[in-house]
């Protein structure tokens, strides 16, 4: 099978995989090439910096591949812990504001002005990101673990009232028509025909939220929000490349083992 | 559904008594350790920094508000760099994810034994780093400025996009392939007539999409010296400028909002 093959004297071409105007697609081909001749152009990359980097990269790199976990342990374990016990108060307390944010914002549950206001939350919570937030936590609150605490917290918000609503919006209406039809109020409505159809992933979703938390808490360290993140910015700004790499080590572990467990205990409650 | 008699009723139960304990240990457990972790968590937390926020938050907003907007001109071409990055650093980790995932992918990769165990593990190196760590590590290397913002940017995307892709390799039709290789095409046909048209809107979709995220993460790299708009924000913050900050972050979230919509089109558009 090659390009152009011969049938009885006509021609089969390959039609184009996408774009199938050719004026389009020499248009948006040739724009993205001129985008990436401008990009490139612009770069202004300062190659003997670089260079000299390289030199010294051994130094680092021989770093980060022959860790060192015992001389600053107490300030890894320290971090460790600011980490794990921040994702999980985190990660609660998010879950606890979400569901009654996320009821809110069910369209098939909520009064129009309550989906509005709810949705309106959820948008700020999503639109900044985690870092940005926890700049203007560090600012409000100072700096350590509470800030950090208060960060994930506002990040899950979002995130789980905006799953939660879409999934009580995706209920099998038949089931609460059931509840509906016996007389049941409101509260009873939630809890008997509601409740039972999400719980399950609203579960998996906490999960994989405190999943997501511990990631996100090895980075607002950075701004000051506490965690192994701070402990790796302090290494990284002493040079002390041995211990980065040791926490570096423990990071990609945790997270290695959050994601396994993660989607087991996923997959164990659906 | 258990259903337990008394005096002759029978009453309808929700749960099994054992049941019922069960789930009543479990959230009891989930409570303590709450509160333990709490504990731990705020033995450093000053409480009277906690309790003067609300105070610090309504002078932060004095001092933010009104926006400086005549500062906005020096961010046009941070903003320009910043897009940059998030762009070139998406293709760069596109041309690197393509291949692992043809590894990774159980029905593309030539050993199972060998190959496919170490393109997983790229996948997941990339993956649990966090962009902002890989450009903290790469800005030590290669000091700051966009190359470090672009590799790390790229970094990043390869166990994205790499996950991804290999997933949908591993979902193909197989009926296809076979129909390919039925007419004697070779290994390189195979993959050209009968895996690719199969995977690519999937695989366009999934970079636009990393692509939006880029853009997200990309806007906050120059704190750690990557270069982009983030520089300007370590700046203006390191100098208490939060007239200036606040001109940024608006920035920021109009450039965001606008790249999420382009997202949405393109891959409503392919999908």
């Amino acid at each position: 099978m090659s390009a152009a093959v011969s049938i009885s004297g006509r021609q089969w071409k390959r039609p184009p995989l996408f774009i199938h105007s050719r004026f389009w697609r020499i248009a948006i081909y040739g724009g993205a090439l001129a985008y990436l001749v401008l990009a490139i152009g612009t770069l202004d990359i300062n190659w003997t910096r670089v260079a000299e980097g390289l030199e010294r990269s051994g130094r680092v790199l021989s770093g980060f591949f022959q860790p060192d976990f015992t001389s600053r342990s107490r300030d890894i374990w320290q971090g460790l812990v600011e980490s794990l016990t921040m994702t999980l108060t985190a990660t609660v307390v998010g879950v606890l504001i979400s569901i009654p944010i996320g009821i809110g914002a069910a369209r098939n549950v909520a009064p129009p002005i309550v989906y509005y206001v709810c949705r309106s939350i959820i948008a700020v919570s999503r639109a900044f990101q985690e870092i940005v937030v926890a700049i203007l936590f560090v600012a409000m609150f100072g700096f350590g673990p509470f800030a950090g605490f208060l960060t994930l917290a506002f990040a899950t918000i979002g995130f789980l009232s905006k799953l939660l609503a879409e999934d009580i919006e995706d209920i099998d209406e038949a089931q609460a028509e059931a509840i509906r039809a016996t007389g049941a109020s409101w509260l009873q409505l939630l809890n008997y025909g509601i409740q039972p159809q999400v719980m399950p992933r609203l579960i998996g979703l906490s999960v994989y939220r405190l999943d997501i938390n511990f990631r996100e808490s090895a980075v607002i360290g950075i701004v000051g929000a506490g965690g192994i993140g701070a402990t790796l910015n302090t290494a990284m700004s002493r040079y002390d490349y041995d211990t980065a790499g040791a926490i570096l080590v423990v990071i990609i572990a945790l997270v290695m083992i959050a994601e396994y467990a993660s989607s087991h205990i996923r997959k164990w409650v659906q | 559904m258990p259903v337990s008699h008394a005096n002759g009723t029978a009453i309808w139960q929700h749960r099994t008594t054992s049941r019922q304990w069960l789930g009543f240990a479990g959230w009891l457990g989930l409570v303590a350790l709450f509160v333990y972790c709490w504990q731990v968590m705020n033995q450093g937390t000053i409480w009277a920094f906690v309790a003067d926020a609300p105070r610090q938050a309504g002078d932060l907003l004095t001092r933010a508000l009104p926006p400086r907007w005549s500062y906005l001109e020096r961010l046009w071409l941070p903003l320009w760099d910043t897009i940059n990055m998030a762009t070139l650093g998406t293709l760069l980790g596109i041309v690197v994810a393509i291949p692992v995932a043809f590894l990774a992918a159980r029905n593309t990769t030539p050993s199972t034994a060998f190959v496919r165990p170490m393109a997983l593990l790229i996948i997941v190196a990339s993956r649990s780093i966090n962009s902002l760590i890989w450009a903290l590590i790469l800005v030590t290397i290669l000091g700051p400025g966009l190359l470090a913002g672009i590799l790390a940017i790229a970094l990043r995307s390869i166990g994205f996009i790499g996950k991804l892709l290999y997933e949908a390799i591993e979902e193909i039709d197989e009926t296809q392939v076979e129909a390919v290789r039925a007419t004697g095409a070779g290994a390189v046909q195979v993959m050209d007539y009968g895996i690719v048209p199969q995977i690519l809107p999937a695989f366009l979709g999934m970079s636009v999409f990393r692509w939006d995220i880029n853009i997200r993460e990309s806007t906050i790299l120059g704190l750690v010296g990557a270069g982009g708009i983030g520089l300007q924000l370590q700046s203006s913050l390191n100098v208490l400028a939060w007239s200036q900050v606040s001109v940024i972050f608006a920035l920021v979230l109009c450039t965001v909002v606008i790249s999420e919509w382009v997202s949405a089109k393109v891959r409503h558009a392919i999908i």
